[in-house]
Parts: structure tokens; C-alpha cells; sequence
């Protein structure tokens, strides 16, 4: 099955091509098709790991250290399963109306953002991981760009801080393949000793992908991006972009450093992560255009993600069974769960905040006045999506938040439960804020004449935030599927 | 000091001189070509851990030479985009989010920045 790993990023690259060279006519629902054959790929690639393990790829049969390895872990397959599960609900919603793509240009862009995504999931390989970073990116700034002439500036300030973090990861590469030799991820980890000179490198890694992640302080450019980005962009950028840089983030620190970090690193980023959670939010209830409440809100989720570090640096060279293991354990499959369910959720929360702005021809909040009477789908879509970023039962954000604040518990870090709390209550004020905005105001007639938008828009919308709500009872299942591989060295 | 050593610093402060101006500069073209001295800091580190095995490791030649690859497909990107951003008659005007751009007169560019991307594949 190894073969199938070269096609997820190969398959998408060559779509990608073929898409930019056929007539524009046909390019939407080609390209339809051609997520769904990947997402049917991915599926069997995600039975096939969860049922024998690590799959391995020697690509051209050459061996490492010379030969380009891929590898997919369940780690990674459940970010390949993400990708493709957002992917081809946001490339159907993208058919209902070129309003949301921009430009014809969004088809092929697409695929290649689809196949950078995918080369970071599959690299086991320090430089190829750079070069699928790039890819990436590239494509994520053209895909802002189809956003017209307002979105310009934010797509070039967007490459400028991309590369800018690749830079930095790259300089990071250099100094692990001056002391190891090596550029395969497992192989550097084994050899790699601690000091000044490897962490330097990880604090380089560090700040290039928490600038691309846009962990606070260093957000700025988000919201600017993923506002002026069409609608359909949006939802893939907020939901799958920024996780490849923590996904690649996470690998590094605990499969190449195994959790050696320097003292405070940690617990700098946990502290970051929180201010990421109350600044996100706060700013977020201020907004008074529809994307930029959403966008803002990335920023606050991001925090939580980084937690991640705080909870399990301690824990690293704890003894098998005690109650930093659990800590760990807690930790990881919780943060794990809040990347899934912040990818639906987001995604679902992005559409039904395009379907509106195209529908009422503006995304200000004061012209979505009555939109609950007319489309009570696309806001009861937004409204579940907040509930579930708040992290309320029974829905995945829920049993993401619930198995933190375990950890915070056993482990005594009762500090972190504050901004657990707290950040939730400030997600539904936002909430709140967007749809009280859709109800009939006295005095206020609301926009003349709303756009028609084609069913199937606020359909995917709903269709992924009621994922992301039933998946809630599913947690057991997904968070056994990722436990083999929590990334602490101690553990078993 | 050693001629390593010498480079290193060199290479260190060129990062830093170009990682601020990146940071700072007011103007686009400035902050393109702050960005290539950046990345030349980079490429250099890259060469110099390279030189310090004998014979010099081509494995880290290789990488510059694909760095290199990504660093111009992004110089080409970001100056087509300046070139947009500062032509007349785009101007700065507030638009509608929503208003795609004129599909019919806006394809050469966007053929442009998917070979850019190309050009850095794996």
C-alpha cells in the first residue's frame, strides 16, 4: 500500500496541472471528482494504518540517508483524513457561485495547495517537509490573491511573514544536519545530543512555524488573510493552512528533539497560547465584520493548540504509569481533538459566513439584519460551529477541552483551567454577537432583495458542523486510533 | 579566528540585519530584497555547514541549490504582486470584498504564480 503515499501528493500536483490546461466550463466539477478519488484514497490509507500500523515508502526504492522516504503514522493519517474531509465538502460548496472562488484560477490552486498539505503529512524527511512548506504557502498567497484588488496587499504581507518562517525552519534543518548528518526525521532524533547548538535550532523551528501557525504575539497577518481571501479560500486556510506548520511543529520537537527543550521554552509558549486564547476572543466580540469575527477567532484557538507543549514537556522522562503519563496522555489526544474539531467547525463557520456576506452583498454585521427568518440553516450552521469552538457538550470541542482540563487536574496545573473556561464564555459572546446581528430589528428593514445562493452552500456548512457535533460520541475510537503514537520518549 | 568562524558571523548578521528591515521597511521592493538577503544569509550557513566535512557535503549543495529555486519563484511572485499593488490604475480604492477581479484581463498573472510554485515542487 506504500504506493499510495508518492500519489496523495503526485496525484493532486498532476490535477492540478491538467486542471490549469482545461477550458475553465469543466473545472468545477472535475475537480469535485477528482477530491473525491483522493478522498477515497485517503480512507484506505487511514484502514489500512489502523489496521497494520506505520506505513513506509522508499521513493525510486532508493534507501535513506540518500533516498527520499515517506511515512504515514496515525498521526499523520489523521491529518491526511482532515485534509480530504474539509477539502471536498469546501470544493462543493465553491461550485455554487464564483462569487466565493474569485477567480477560475481557484481550481488548480487548490490542488496544489492540496498536494503541499499532503507532502507534509507523508515527509519523513527534514528538507522535503521545507520544500512541501513552500509549496504550500505559495499556493495558499495565490489563493488569497483571487480575492481582488482589497486582498492584494494582505496576500503579499502573508508571503513576506510564509517565507519568512520557512527561513527560519530551514536555518533550523542546517544546524541539525551540521550535527547529526542526517535529514531523516527518526534517524536525526536518534543521534541528536542536547546543548546550545541544537537548541538554537529548535528555537529557530520554534518561531518559524508559531509565526506561521500565527501564535500570538505574531497573528497580525492572519486576520488580514483570511478576511480578504474569497470565501471559499477562507475555510481552507483557517481549517488545514495553519495546521501543517503545528504538524510539522509537533514532529519536530518530539520525534527529532524527543521533548528536550530548552527550560522555559514550554512553558513561554503555554503562557503565549493563553494570551493567544483571552486577546483572539476579546478582539474577536470586537469586530463588526462578519470574516474578521471568524478570523480573529483562529487566532484565539491557536492558543489552545499550544498548550500542547506546556502540558507535556514535564512529562517527558516521567516512569511508565504515573501520573505525568497520564497527564500526557490527556494532553495529547485532548489538543488532537481540538485540531479536528476546530477544522470542521471553522471550515462550517467560514461558509455560512460567505453564504451570508453573498447574500446580503456585504459582511458587515449590521446588514445581516433578518437573515434567521430567511436562512435559518446557514445561521443555525454558524451558531452550532460556535458551540462547538466553545467546547460544549456533547460535541467534539467538548471532548477535546474535557480531556485538558483532566489533564490540568491530575497534573495540578490548575492555572491553564482559567483560560479554558474563559476563552469558551468569550467564544459564545462572539457567537451570540454574529446571530443576535440576524435577527429582525425594529425600524430596521434589512437589505432589499438578498442574493439567492444554491442550496448545496448552507448545506456543506450545516454537513460539517454536525460532523463535528457527532463525532463528540466518537471520541473513544479517534483518540485510540492516535494514542500508539504520542510523541513522549518515556512513553510506551 | 578561523575562515569558518568568519563566514558564520557573517552569515548570522545577515540574517539579522535582513530579518529586521523585513520587519521594518516601509516600501514593498525593499522588503522583496530585504527577503533575498535573508535567505542568502540562509543558503550561506547551509554552504559553510557543508565545507565542514572533507570533502565539502554535496548533499548540503543540493538543498541550496533548491532554496535557491524557491527563493526566485517567490521574488517572481512578490514582484508581480508590487507590480499590482502600485500600478495606477489599481490604485488603493476600497472594494467589496466579495467583487472578484476582472476574470478576463487577470489571467497571465495567475498562470505565473502556479509555474512559480512549480519551479519549488519536490
Amino acid at each position: 500500500m506504500g504506493v499510495l503515499l508518492p500519489m496523495l501528493v503526485l496525484g493532486p500536483l498532476g490535477g492540478a496541472v491538467l486542471l490549469a490546461l482545461l477550458p475553465a466550463r469543466i473545472r468545477p466539477w472535475l475537480t469535485v471528482g477528482l477530491a473525491a478519488a483522493l478522498g477515497a484514497a485517503v480512507v484506505v490509507l487511514v484502514g489500512v494504518v489502523a489496521v497494520g500500523g506505520v506505513v513506509h515508502y522508499q521513493v525510486a526504492g532508493w534507501a535513506p540517508p540518500l533516498g527520499i522516504e515517506l511515512l504515514v503514522d496515525p498521526f499523520s493519517a489523521a491529518m491526511l483524513a482532515m485534509t480530504a474531509g474539509v477539502s471536498l465538502p469546501v470544493l462543493i460548496y465553491a461550485t455554487g457561485t464564483e462569487l466565493v472562488r474569485g477567480h477560475e484560477a481557484f481550481w488548480p490552486l487548490v490542488m496544489m495547495l492540496w498536494s503541499g498539505l499532503n507532502a507534509v503529512y507523508v515527509t519523513a524527511d527534514l528538507f522535503n517537509a521545507y520544500v512541501a512548506l513552500e509549496l504550500m504557502g505559495l499556493s495558499a498567497v495565490a489563493l488569497v490573491i483571487l480575492g481582488g484588488s482589497s486582498a492584494w496587499r494582505a496576500g503579499l504581507r502573508y508571503l513576506f511573514i510564509a517565507v519568512l518562517g520557512s527561513l527560519l525552519y530551514l536555518l533550523g534543518v542546517a544546524l541539525i544536519y551540521g550535527q547529526t548528518g542526517t535529514l531523516d526525521m527518526v534517524g536525526a532524533g536518534e543521534v541528536l545530543t542536547s546543548g546550545t547548538y541544537a537548541f538554537t535550532a529548535l528555537v529557530m523551528i520554534t518561531a518559524g512555524m508559531a509565526l506561521k501557525t500565527a501564535l500570538f504575539p505574531m497573528h497580525t497577518w492572519l486576520p488580514a488573510a483570511h478576511a480578504a481571501a474569497p470565501s471559499a479560500v477562507s475555510p481552507l486556510l483557517s481549517a488545514l493552512v495553519i495546521k501543517a506548520s503545528l504538524y510539522l511543529l509537533i514532529r519536530i520537537w518530539f520525534t527529532v528533539f524527543g521533548g528536550a527543550a530548552p527550560t522555559g521554552l514550554p512553558t513561554a509558549l503555554g503562557v503565549l497560547g493563553c494570551a493567544a486564547v483571552v486577546w483572539g476572543n476579546v478582539v474577536a466580540l470586537r469586530q463588526d465584520r462578519l470574516k474578521a469575527v471568524v478570523s480573529y477567532s483562529t487566532v484565539a484557538q491557536v492558543g489552545y493548540f499550544f498548550l500542547l507543549f506546556a502540558y507535556l514537556a514535564p512529562a517527558l522522562d516521567a516512569p511508565a504509569g504515573s501520573t505525568q503519563e497520564q497527564v500526557a496522555l490527556a494532553a495529547w489526544t485532548g489538543v488532537l481533538v481540538l485540531v479536528f474539531s476546530h477544522a470542521l467547525a471553522k471550515a462550517a463557520m467560514f461558509m455560512a459566513a460567505g453564504v451570508l456576506a453573498i447574500a446580503h452583498r456585504s459582511d458587515n454585521l449590521n446588514d445581516q439584519v433578518g437573515a434567521v427568518n430567511r436562512m435559518p440553516g446557514t445561521v443555525l450552521a454558524f451558531a452550532a460551529a460556535g458551540v462547538v469552538l466553545a467546547g460544549l457538550p456533547p460535541t467534539m470541542g467538548f471532548m477535546g477541552k474535557w480531556q485538558l482540563l483532566q489533564a490540568s487536574m491530575v497534573g495540578g496545573q490548575w492555572w491553564w483551567l482559567a483560560v479554558l473556561l474563559g476563552g469558551g464564555l468569550l467564544t459564545l459572546g462572539y457567537t451570540a454577537r454574529v446571530v443576535r446581528a440576524t435577527f429582525d430589528r425594529p425600524g430596521h428593514a434589512g437589505r432589499d432583495q438578498p442574493r439567492v445562493v444554491p442550496v448545496r452552500m448552507p448545506a456543506m456548512s450545516l454537513m460539517l458542523t454536525v460532523t463535528a457535533v457527532v463525532l463528540g460520541f466518537l471520541t473513544l475510537p479517534v483518540a485510540q486510533f492516535l494514542e500508539p503514537v504520542l510523541p513522549a520518549g518515556a512513553l510506551p | 579566528m578561523t575562515h569558518g568562524d568568519v563566514f558564520g558571523l557573517l552569515a548570522a548578521g545577515l540574517v539579522v540585519l535582513a530579518v529586521v528591515r523585513l520587519l521594518t521597511a516601509g516600501d514593498l521592493v525593499r522588503r522583496v530584497i530585504a527577503l533575498n538577503i535573508a535567505s542568502g544569509g540562509v543558503l550561506m550557513v547551509l554552504v559553510l555547514v557543508a565545507a565542514h566535512s572533507e570533502p565539502p557535503d554535496s548533499v548540503l549543495h543540493a538543498l541550496a541549490l533548491t532554496g535557491i529555486v524557491i527563493t526566485v519563484s517567490v521574488t517572481g511572485l512578490a514582484l508581480v504582486l508590487i507590480r499590482r499593488i502600485e500600478s495606477p490604475e489599481h490604485g488603493e480604492q476600497p472594494h467589496d470584498n466579495e467583487v472578484p477581479p476582472d476574470a478576463d484581463h487577470d489571467d497571465g498573472p495567475h498562470d505565473e504564480h502556479i509555474q512559480g510554485a512549480h519551479g519549488g515542487g519536490p
